[in-house]
């Protein structure tokens, strides 16, 4: 097992109150494994991204442990991290536009950066990892602002995985790209896993069908909690939350017209994490919302990795 | 009401002191009916966003020109009592310090002066819930305190109060969530049966494909392909489209590779970039693809008369589409 992740609890201080953004988080993920993490704004899939590797200055630890390949995670305390940071945990952040530094050539940056992290330069395995994103060599000689967003993502990639972490967290790595170079990036980090220099990933992104691609199991994340994990078929075919089902119920495919077919959304928004109702978090916008549901689902194993937090599942 | 581009180009400048010029939109011509919803697909720098400023008169028209009803754009007040635009961020358009209902306010003092209060009341209401809105839920609320999608339907409710023929909807559901992004899809769908049309400006091809009549591909400012949309989206015919098509990620299906653009099967298609009919209600350009320019310049150094050339390209459409 590569990341076993139970009852975590991130919370925002606010001067209103904290806001619960992840409140009691478990799962497993094991080697080799693609965690595609989904949900709708606000869900505390970015959180629970950011609480593995940094917590900004705002976020606080409250409860819950990460162990990853068996040692527990210092999630809590910023300067212990260090030592995990882009050797045992890495990010592939959703801002990568913006985070190569302009006023470098990309090789003399990516030099600066392994010395900073006391580790000597490769330049055999850089460039075979340029090789492998499809990325030219030239790039190494180039300002960040002569690539193309697609050739900037894939470069932070290849930096943000130089050290061969255990676990690679990309957050929203392909939203701000055209969908043809969001399949050749999202191909590129399935490569990594296929190629051993990341061992497990966890991958974030709103869009399911996105997910579907690339990620062996899929969790959906709902106001701070878990709502369904599962194989990413499992998921697609036959979800049994009803937040999932009505999630994917309102994908519009290629091919679906709303003449023939009418999709319909889901009505009412997400509770406010301030001072979040007690029960069941969906309920207010669950069809099948009955009296039990004002006492929280546990999350329910209901088939082997199919994971539930519903009691009609 | 029939909003027409004819040959609609914009050119930029660019560089220091303007030095350079980029041509953003090249020779882009096509219609859009009364009570249609018209999808204009592309990806970043295709020029879909130019087009759809240079419709609303935010931007000037390089060459070419657009007429509404046969006349030609003229931004001002007439122009904007019929066509209005939607943007992609609603946090952004209205003014935070304002409550959100004022973008009602304005439109009453700017065309309907002469509207009593108890009226002018009774019309925002029933516009809002036009839009699926509750009026109690949204009116005398901050911006902040609605939802993406509550904003965004506000401002088409908004337009909505006008006497209004053209909604120019530019990526407007693209900063929403996935479970309120569809009714706001499902409410163009409805409002175009008031006979406005419906430019629905747009990156991701299973939006477009779900709510359009009629779809519109540009790449790099020019046409690819247009017609029908389950023509279009149905038996695709150009090399970028069916590379679009299948890159976009769907349920169900594991992504295929598809052929790659490099080579065209139209690249004998006349060189002034216009479009052949390859059926009814579906056209095809010939990509202006870099590998494909070369093959042409090598394949033909002298060229052939543009008749003829029309004449063996659509021969090969048909074949083409016969033998799927």
């Amino acid at each position: 097992m590569s990341l076993r992740v139970s009852d975590l609890k991130v919370h925002y201080r606010t001067l209103r109150g904290d806001v619960r953004a992840l409140d009691g988080v478990s799962f497993e993920l094991g080697d080799a494994e693609i965690l595609g993490l989904a949900g709708e704004s606000g869900c505390g899939k970015t959180t629970l991204g950011k609480s593995l590797i940094r917590m900004d200055g705002r976020m606080r630890h409250v409860g819950g442990t990460v162990e990853l390949d068996g040692t527990e995670l210092p999630i809590g305390d910023d300067r212990r991290m260090n030592d995990f940071r882009f050797h045992e945990v890495s990010l592939v952040p959703q801002y990568s536009m913006s985070a190569l530094n302009p006023t470098r050539k990309i090789g003399k940056m990516v030099g600066e950066l392994l010395r900073s992290r006391g580790v000597t330069p490769d330049t055999a395995k850089l460039l075979g990892r340029l090789d492998a994103v499809g990325l030219p060599h030239e790039v190494l000689d180039r300002y960040p602002i002569e690539l193309s967003g697609g050739m900037k993502q894939r470069m932070v990639m290849v930096v943000s995985t130089l050290l061969d972490p255990s676990l690679l967290i990309a957050d929203e790595v392909t939203s701000a790209l055209d969908v043809s170079t969001q399949k050749a990036v999202a191909k590129a980090l399935a490569g990594f896993r296929d190629d051993g220099f990341v061992k497990s990933m966890i991958f974030i992104t709103h869009d399911i069908s996105l997910t579907y691609q690339i990620a062996d199991t899929i969790m959906v994340m709902y106001a701070g909690k878990l709502a369904e994990k599962a194989p990413a078929r499992t998921i697609v075919e036959a979800p049994r939350h009803p937040y999932t089902r009505m999630l994917i119920d309102s994908l519009p495919e290629v091919g679906v017209r709303h003449t023939d077919r009418r999709l319909s959304g889901i009505a009412g928004s997400p509770p406010s994490l301030l001072d979040p109702p007690a029960g069941c978090r969906f309920r207010d916008r669950c069809p099948l919302a009955f009296d039990r549901c004002a006492e929280e689902p546990p999350a329910a194993e209901v088939a082997p990795g199919h994971f539930v937090a519903c009691w009609k599942a | 009401m029939m909003l027409r581009l004819d040959n609609v180009t914009k050119v930029y400048k660019v560089g220091a002191f303007g030095g350079k010029t980029l041509t953003a939109v090249d020779r882009v011509s096509f219609d859009v009916p009364e009570g249609q919803v018209v999808s204009l697909i592309g990806e970043s720098g295709s020029g879909k966003s130019t087009l759809g400023r240079m419709i609303l008169g935010l931007v000037p028209v390089t060459a070419g020109s657009i007429t509404l009803d046969g006349a030609p754009v003229r931004p001002g007040k007439e122009y904007y009592r019929h066509v209005q635009g939607v943007f992609q961020d609603p946090f952004s358009t209205f003014n935070p310090v304002f409550k959100a209902d004022r973008v009602f306010q304005l439109i009453r003092e700017a065309y309907f002066p002469a509207a009593t209060a108890a009226e002018w009341d009774e019309r925002v209401r029933a516009a809002l819930r036009d839009v699926r809105l509750d009026p109690d839920q949204v009116l005398g609320k901050y911006p902040h305190q609605l939802s993406g999608g509550q904003l965004q339907r506000v401002l088409i409710a908004r337009a909505l109060l006008l006497d209004l023929k053209l909604l120019v909807a530019d990526e407007i559901t693209s900063m929403l969530d996935a479970s309120t992004r569809i009714d706001v899809l499902n409410l163009l769908a409805e409002i175009k049966g008031r006979g406005l049309g419906v430019l629905y400006i747009t990156h991701d091809l299973s939006l477009g494909n779900y709510l359009a009549e009629r779809t519109v591909v540009l790449r790099h400012g020019t046409v690819v392909e247009m017609g029908a949309t389950d023509k279009v989206f149905g038996r695709p015919l150009h090399p970028y489209t069916r590379q679009l098509l299948s890159a976009v990620p769907r349920l169900h299906d594991p992504w295929e590779d598809a052929e790659p653009v490099t080579s065209c099967l139209y690249h004998d298609s006349g060189a002034a970039g216009g479009l052949a009919e390859a059926e009814e209600d579906h056209f095809v350009a010939c990509a202006r693809l870099e590998g494909c320019r070369e093959e042409r310049l090598e394949g033909r150094p002298g060229g052939r008369p543009e008749g003829v050339l029309k004449g063996r390209l659509e021969g090969r459409l048909k074949g083409r589409l016969e033998g799927r």
